[in-house]
């Protein structure tokens, strides 16, 4: 390339850098759908929208498990029991310190919600199963209670509520969160 | 590679990297030194061009692969669900089968551009034949990504093309059960021609790298057809020939984003948007445009065998081109004669495309035949005749003094 010695630019320095500047505006134009391309697509997207889940025959201290957006959530149809054990609990003893009632909504305490999902490495925790009326994940051993708080074992949080409101007494839209305040 | 690099970085880092694997060296060397005549006209933008499309061709292709699902009953669906469902998935379609078609425009003007300077005359006739692989090789890829969407016209184009083999005396009916892997063109077809799509147009950018170190050896032929005989014959690659190119390429790009953004289904077949009926064969089956030109030939013999064999041997004559031609003179410009003929063959080539698309009835295959005849008679006749009856121009003494007149 010629190089320009003296001082003051030509025409072709500022052809030159006015071009690469396009040229490079271009490119990362260019770059924008073909990235754009691999998040969700609009199928996926709406697959993934609210689901309504009846509850009614879900049994005193069964647990059952639905999917929304591919994920697992467990529903807890919780005994007076198991809402006490939740209850009574030195919330600050806990490795992720949470009351139990910030785990479920108001008024319908004997329905646990949450993303069935270890938060050590992501699988899927088994019920009733460990030490705290809770899930065992048998993967690398953490264990959960009746509020799916974690108690034990490498996971460093608890499980992951979903978003979701109650439309009746005992159907709920997983995947809305309700208007109205918890 | 011939000579001793006059790259020398200054930055350190790079003066350790090039002892160990000289890939400076070799950039600047083949792209930036490189010895390029200085009367190259726009024609000889076009490898440039054919370059980029690949890049392009391979990049949306990776993409839509990423999207596509290679079997009978969702293959089409899928290709909906890349138009409606993926983010920009209409744009990546559309730049990939109109780029298609940009591709193959880029070749027949590179391949013309060949033909009329003479780039295939001794001592480029390797690079020629190349070139003639890679053609093959695109025809190749661009048959079967067609046949991807299955669509009406892809099954039976896939039944069609792959029925040509079965003019093959004896062994024809095995290896067209063979190709298909089955009774009929169905769900092993299509995954053997995904499989084989995705894995072509890598073969072709390897050829493309003996393409152009062919190229390199010989150095490029040049308007007048006259080798340089120094420097002032040349100049470096960069800035020129790459500023050429890339505005070339821009301007190329603005027709690519005509067709691409105002009238992406223009050069389609409608009947293409109806998914694969096996039981139904479409009352018209044309081909895409670029092969257009063969499939009037094909259909212009009326044997069978004879007639595919004249479709094959309307590409493969090509490969013979730098011996059919007997002519000591390289370039056009100083051909009359041969120019005159030339036209007519490309008047023949781009006529043989029209008549592809009309059915094969009257006045249509009449024309078929006479442009047929043609075709095959400049090759055969009136390339070997030229050089020995024709009386050309006389040639300038240097390529500077064709440009700059005899004061060079």
């Amino acid at each position: 390339m010629t190089t320009v010695s003296s001082a003051g630019h030509t025409r072709r320095d500022f052809l030159y850098i006015a071009t690469g500047a396009v040229g490079a505006v271009g490119a990362a134009a260019a770059l924008v759908p073909l990235i754009a391309q691999m998040n969700p697509d609009a199928s996926t997207i709406a697959a993934g929208a609210p689901v309504e889940i009846d509850m009614a025959p879900i049994a005193d201290g069964q647990i059952v498990k639905v999917f929304w957006r591919s994920k697992p959530i467990f529903i807890f149809h919780r005994t007076k029991h198991d809402i006490e054990l939740a209850q009574n609990v030195n919330v600050a003893s806990l490795p992720d310190p949470a009351p139990d009632s910030e785990r479920v909504k108001k008024g319908h305490e004997q329905w646990l919600v949450v993303i069935g999902i270890c938060t050590h490495l992501g699988c899927i925790p088994l019920p009733h199963e460990g030490n705290y009326d809770g899930w065992f994940c048998p993967c690398h051993g953490s264990q959960y209670d009746s509020a799916g708080r974690i108690r034990q074992g490498p996971a460093p949080k608890n499980l992951y509520l979903p978003p979701y409101t109650f439309i009746s007494d005992t159907k709920i839209r997983i995947g809305e969160e309700s208007t109205k305040s918890a | 590679m011939s000579g001793h690099s006059t790259y020398s970085p200054q930055n350190k880092f790079l003066q350790w990297f090039e002892k160990r694997l000289p890939i400076g060296g070799l950039i600047h060397s083949s792209l930036i030194a490189y010895p390029t005549p200085r009367n190259l006209n726009y024609w000889w933008t076009f490898g440039g061009i054919l370059s980029f499309m690949l890049g392009v061709q391979i990049i949306t292709g990776v993409i839509l692969a990423m999207h596509y699902t290679p079997n009978v009953d969702l293959a089409f669906r899928s290709v909906e669900t890349i138009m409606r469902d993926v983010n920009y998935g209409w744009l990546l379609r559309y730049l990939h089968a109109n780029g298609a078609a940009m591709f193959f425009l880029a070749v027949y003007i590179h391949m013309f551009r060949g033909m009329y300077y003479g780039s295939y005359k001794e001592p480029r006739e390797v690079l020629w034949i190349l070139g003639v692989i890679l053609y093959l090789l695109m025809m190749a890829t661009g048959f079967m990504g067609y046949v991807l969407v299955w669509g009406q016209m892809s099954f039976w184009a896939a039944t069609v093309i792959t029925n040509l083999f079965s003019a093959i005396p004896g062994v024809g009916d095995t290896i067209v059960t063979w190709l298909w892997g089955g009774y009929a063109v169905g769900n092993p077809t299509l995954n053997r021609f995904y499989s084989l799509h995705y894995l072509l147009p890598f073969v072709i950018a390897g050829v493309v790298v003996l393409h152009v170190w062919a190229l390199h050896v010989s150095g490029q032929n040049n308007p007048t057809g006259i080798e340089p005989k120094s420097d002032k014959d040349t100049v470096p690659f960069t800035p020129y020939a790459t500023v050429k190119d890339g505005f070339l390429i821009v301007c190329y790009c603005i027709l690519f984003a005509w067709l691409v953004f105002y009238i992406p289904n223009y050069l389609g077949h409608a009947d293409n948007y109806i998914p694969a009926n096996p039981a139904v064969t479409p009352a018209e089956i044309v081909p895409e445009w670029y092969y257009l030109p063969f499939y009037a030939i094909l259909r212009a013999i009326p044997n069978k065998l004879l007639g595919v064999c004249a479709l094959f041997g309307s590409i493969g004559i090509l490969a013979f081109l730098p011996w059919l031609d007997t002519s000591k003179v390289r370039s056009a410009r100083y051909r009359p004669l041969f120019r005159q003929f030339f036209w007519l063959f490309v008047i023949a080539a781009v006529g043989l495309g029209w008549l592809g698309s009309k059915p094969p009835e009257g006045i249509y295959v009449i024309l078929s035949r006479i442009f047929t005849f043609y075709y095959f008679a400049f090759f055969l006749i009136v390339l070997p005749l030229l050089g020995i009856f024709e009386k050309t121009k006389p040639l300038p003494n240097s390529i500077s003094e064709s440009v700059l007149g005899a004061k060079a």
